[in-house]
């Protein structure tokens, strides 16, 4: 039996081969967006959808599916400013997210949230922008207080960005300057519904779609 | 090495650079043409003990030109000398002060950085805290905050 060499579909990432930022983005890009595994799964899970009664699992299937995504959703940890602070008093012990499942990870591999906790300046930015690149999907963010909204009180500064939904798609807005751990656990907990309609497909709820 | 008095460091700078010093919080303030803005840095630290480069920084004073202002302290005796220039109104370009302080050059980086002051002689003269790409200098008067910028803006 004739053994072959794998054929590499997608170049190797070595660090050492990154000059900077901009080769690194233009890997990202020349990387293929799907998977084969995923495509597997998608077809397969249409095929059942698609056999009489076969609704009934896939449907059921997701229940469990988004049971298990709100159940355990990895915030990580990525303070910015004065938000971080009431962010990290929101994951220690006296408000305790942990038990809504919600342990922040220092790690954008594992992590399934990322709560944008102050100022987003343009330096910024891309950073911001590489470490939502680099969390597997599905994946959420939460704006946290009024600079990560909108700008907040620097929103006529030269170099602010006015709201976080300009670099990354945002899921819930916590208002507040900063916000208690109160208002996020609230927004977490929102996060948590929206979390538990997140159907198969990716769609994600919107302002004027299912919530 | 003790440090000289206000009363004394004044006369002494009347003397050799002809310049009345006015005295302000903690210090006197010393207007200079820009030409003996080094000779002045170089006469303070020898002379008058300044030795601290505290900061440097610039006003715009819109159509009156650019004032660039640097603080030196003597810090054993508490004298604190403010040297300010007023450039001609549309000039940008003032001598530098690395050759008697290497650590006014990040400083003069940043003056660079948000006011567009060029000064003459640094070794290293680029931005050093906004990108490189970036147009325009933000706290110049007639910077348009507002302007939208790609990307994120």
């Amino acid at each position: 039996m004739e053994v072959k060499p794998p054929v590499p579909q997608v170049p190797s990432p070595v660090w050492s081969e990154f000059k900077d930022l901009q080769e690194w983005e233009k890997y990202h890009q020349e990387r293929p967006t799907n998977d084969r595994t995923s495509e597997a799964l998608t077809s397969i899970a249409d095929a059942i959808h698609h056999m009489p009664g076969g609704w009934i699992v896939t449907t059921s299937t997701d229940k469990i599916f988004n049971w298990a995504r709100k159940s355990s959703i990895w915030p990580v940890t990525f303070g910015l400013a004065c938000c971080a602070i009431e962010m990290m008093a929101t994951f220690a012990s006296r408000f305790d997210v942990e038990r809504f499942g919600m342990v922040p990870w220092a790690s954008p591999r594992h992590s399934d949230l990322m709560i944008v906790s102050g100022t987003v300046t343009i330096k910024m930015a891309p950073m911001l922008k590489r470490i939502y690149d680099q969390m597997p999907d599905p994946k959420w963010v939460v704006s946290m207080g009024s600079c990560a909204n909108s700008g907040g009180p620097f929103r006529h500064g030269y170099h602010v960005v006015k709201g976080v939904d300009r670099v990354v798609p945002v899921d819930v807005y916590v208002p507040g300057c900063p916000p208690t751990p109160d208002s996020l656990m609230y927004g977490l907990l929102r996060l948590q519904e929206q979390v538990a309609h997140f159907i198969q497909t990716g769609e994600r709820p919107t302002a004027t779609g299912p919530a | 090495m003790t440090a000289p008095t206000a009363a004394t460091a004044a006369s002494q700078i009347q003397e050799r650079f002809g310049v009345n010093p006015a005295s302000d919080a903690g210090g006197l303030a010393v207007p200079l043409p820009a030409e003996r803005w080094p000779e002045f840095a170089r006469f303070a630290k020898d002379s008058l003990g300044c030795r601290y480069f505290n900061w440097l920084t610039a006003v715009d004073w819109k159509e009156q030109g650019i004032e660039v202002l640097a603080r030196l302290d003597n810090l054993d005796g508490g004298l604190a000398v403010t040297m300010r220039t007023r450039l001609q109104p549309g000039v940008t370009r003032c001598p530098t002060l690395t050759s008697v302080f290497r650590g006014a050059g990040w400083m003069e980086r940043e003056c660079f950085d948000m006011f567009g002051v060029v000064f003459e002689g640094h070794p290293d003269l680029r931005r050093i805290l906004l990108d490189q790409d970036w147009e325009g200098h933000p706290l110049r008067k007639d910077y348009a905050v507002d302007t939208p910028q790609a990307p994120y803006r």
